[in-house]
């Protein structure tokens, strides 16, 4: 479902909205602290919360992305929040409920730390969707120099995000060519062992990492022939203009001065 | 208590398990993360533009894009789930400790950056867990184990599978303990719920592993001897030479020794946290207090192992932990088992494989 959504989540950087104008030398930072602004906010601050989810309504609306593309973006993340769940019944205060069977007493208190969890991750994913779908992967990776990530990594991010679609459906050419070798038939066992079935896997991958490694050396091989040295060059960046720094920093200071105006 | 949990977490497992989100951890444990994870990164770097030189970005790119497509590929396990591996252990045995880091910190990165896969202030921890923490223990675990082959041909196959498992179980245990610290997840429900899921889902990293590299050594032998070898012993060839820089990049195995020996203390240390705290309740009580999570620990000390006494096997986190501490001494005898092989082994040749599947 992931790899799915991976093929269409490029579609919409295309678009032409304010948003997908700006540099993504300013949208990342500023998403990086927007965020951080969201994550530092108390259990039960619904005031804050709903302040800082106010700006992202007014960007969703100004990157003209699909609202139902954007919401369905934002909850992958969700399963995750079971992680936070037992902390409604471990944290101590008012009983709320007690849960039939298991008789565990849940406590508003811990009710309320779990929706606010909750709460912030998924305006911190909205960030994150609306940073990543109205910016290119080149834009990013630019972003990410001005950050000062070292230049070997972003390179190699760069290679990988080249080659991540070649060698992925080198990978699923090879499952699909393992479940046509292998139908499932209803009512039948299918398959081996779940040791033998890890062991075919296990050669799959495998086999996909020496092709890809002798991949490797053919792209290496190539770039070679045509006067790669080893050293990665970037492009310059155009100019950041006045109005990207200002509307990041105002961006940013709201964020920052809701968080901390609200606890005054 | 954590008994219920677990099921649920198998089936999240399937999708992002260790990727946290934003807003799970802590602005201080989030920042931590990226202090650590950029020391590695900025360590491996270092390494692998001394030893790789110009090979080193399309090689290490197009790697990345593979452990990519491996977590994608998956088998069926039962009732519909399906196992897949995080590839960190294999990205380190194959390629090396510093080339796996930099490839899995790609990975992680992209996977925060293009599918929303992990949060990105936490992105750090992140590439911590699954990127800096497994590609150390399992290259460590796999080092140490591998010399054991002289004895029995099936040990190589053996030390990936532990390498596989343990850098899985590693990287759950350290986000248990993330989240814990940021007030997110009661470590007494985290760790035994992360440790028993990962217990399972690390079996299948490590077949997985174990079958991947099996593969690889019948099929591409001199990446393994190099990698083993050290790299000098290397008879030649352009592919292989440039095999050789990836692998060469390793450490000595002093070095794994000390990251081991790291590891298993904390292991240990963890392990036995549990009775010593009730055990001593003022120097800890004031070391949680310190940390921010005394309520947390509180609750687990004593449900866990209630007045000292080891309550009966039926209780999970008792016997995970149980378990844990078995697994700790497994590997700790595995080690030193390891050690003795390498102190005998020094006199002659460094051990090479032998030619078989």
């Amino acid at each position: 479902m992931i790899a799915r959504e991976a093929l269409f989540a490029e579609r919409h950087i295309e678009r032409d909205s304010l948003l997908h104008r700006m540099d993504g030398r300013v949208k990342l930072p500023a998403a990086l602290l927007y965020i951080v602004a969201i994550t530092l906010t108390n259990p039960a601050q619904w005031a804050t919360l709903a302040l800082l989810a106010l700006p992202l309504l007014v960007v969703v609306a100004i990157s003209q992305l699909p609202l139902l593309l954007v919401l369905i973006r934002s909850v992958l993340g969700f399963p995750f929040v079971l992680a936070a769940v037992p902390l409604m019944f471990t944290e101590p205060g008012e009983e709320l409920f007690t849960l039939p069977l298991v008789g565990w007493d849940a406590s508003v208190e811990g009710f309320q730390a779990v929706v606010t969890i909750f709460i912030k991750s998924w305006l911190a994913v909205l960030v994150g969707v609306l940073l990543t779908s109205t910016t290119s992967v080149g834009d990013l990776l630019r972003a990410l120099r001005t950050l000062r990530v070292p230049k070997l990594l972003v390179a190699v991010v760069f290679f990988t995000y080249r080659y991540l679609h070649v060698v992925g459906s080198e990978g699923q050419r090879m499952m699909r060519a393992r479940d046509s070798r292998a139908a499932e038939i209803e009512g039948y066992r299918s398959g081996g062992s779940l040791r033998w079935r890890a062991r075919i896997l296990g050669f799959m991958v495998g086999s996909l990492f020496t092709r890809s490694l002798e991949r490797g050396e053919r792209v290496y091989a190539a770039m070679q022939a045509r006067g790669y040295d080893g050293e990665s060059r970037f492009l310059t960046s155009p100019r950041l203009e006045a109005w990207e720094i200002a509307a990041a920093a105002a961006f940013v200071a709201y964020g920052l001065i809701v968080q901390f105006g609200m606890r005054l | 208590m954590t008994a219920s949990i677990a099921p649920a977490l198998v089936d999240a497992a399937q999708g992002p398990a260790l990727h946290i989100p934003d807003g799970f951890l802590s602005t201080p444990v989030a920042a931590a993360g990226y202090v650590g994870t950029g020391i590695a990164i900025a360590i491996a770097v270092r390494r692998t533009d001394s030893r790789l030189d110009e090979r080193a970005v399309p090689l290490m790119g197009v790697m990345a894009a593979f452990i990519f497509a491996a977590q994608m590929m998956n088998f069926p396990v039962a009732g519909g789930t399906s196992g897949h591996m995080l590839g960190g252990a294999l990205a380190a045995i194959l390629l090396g400790p510093a080339a796996a880091i930099i490839v899995m910190a790609a990975v992680v990165g992209l996977q925060a950056l293009l599918f929303q896969d992990g949060g990105l202030v936490v992105l750090g921890a992140n590439i911590f867990n699954m990127g800096v923490i497994t590609a150390l223990v399992g290259w460590a675990v796999f080092r140490l184990l591998a010399p054991l082959q002289r004895w029995h041909a099936a040990a190589m196959t053996v030390a990936v599978f532990a390498a596989g498992w343990l850098s899985v179980e590693a990287s759950a245990v350290a986000t248990a303990f993330q989240l814990a610290i940021s007030d997110t997840s009661p470590l007494d429900v985290a760790l035994p719920a992360m440790f028993g899921v990962h217990a399972l889902i690390g079996i299948g990293e490590g077949l997985i592993s174990a079958a991947a590299f099996g593969f690889v050594l019948s099929t591409r032998p001199d990446l393994v001897r190099l990698q083993l070898g050290g790299g000098s012993s290397g008879s030649g060839g352009a592919a292989a030479e440039g095999d050789a820089a990836l692998a060469a990049s390793s450490m000595d195995r002093g070095t794994a020794a000390g990251i081991l020996g790291v590891g298993v203390a904390i292991a240990i240390g963890v392990a036995f946290l549990s009775p010593l705290a009730s055990g001593d309740p003022d120097g800890l009580e004031r070391v949680a207090e310190d940390e921010g999570f005394i309520e947390t620990a509180e609750d687990a000390w004593y449900e866990i192992l209630p007045d000292y006494t080891i309550p009966g096997v039926d209780n999970e986190a008792a016997s995970t932990i149980i378990a844990g501490v078995v697994g700790v001494i497994v590997v700790t005898g595995g080690v030193l088992l390891g050690a003795r092989v390498r102190r005998r082994g020094t006199s002659s040749d460094p051990p090479a494989l032998t030619e078989q599947a």
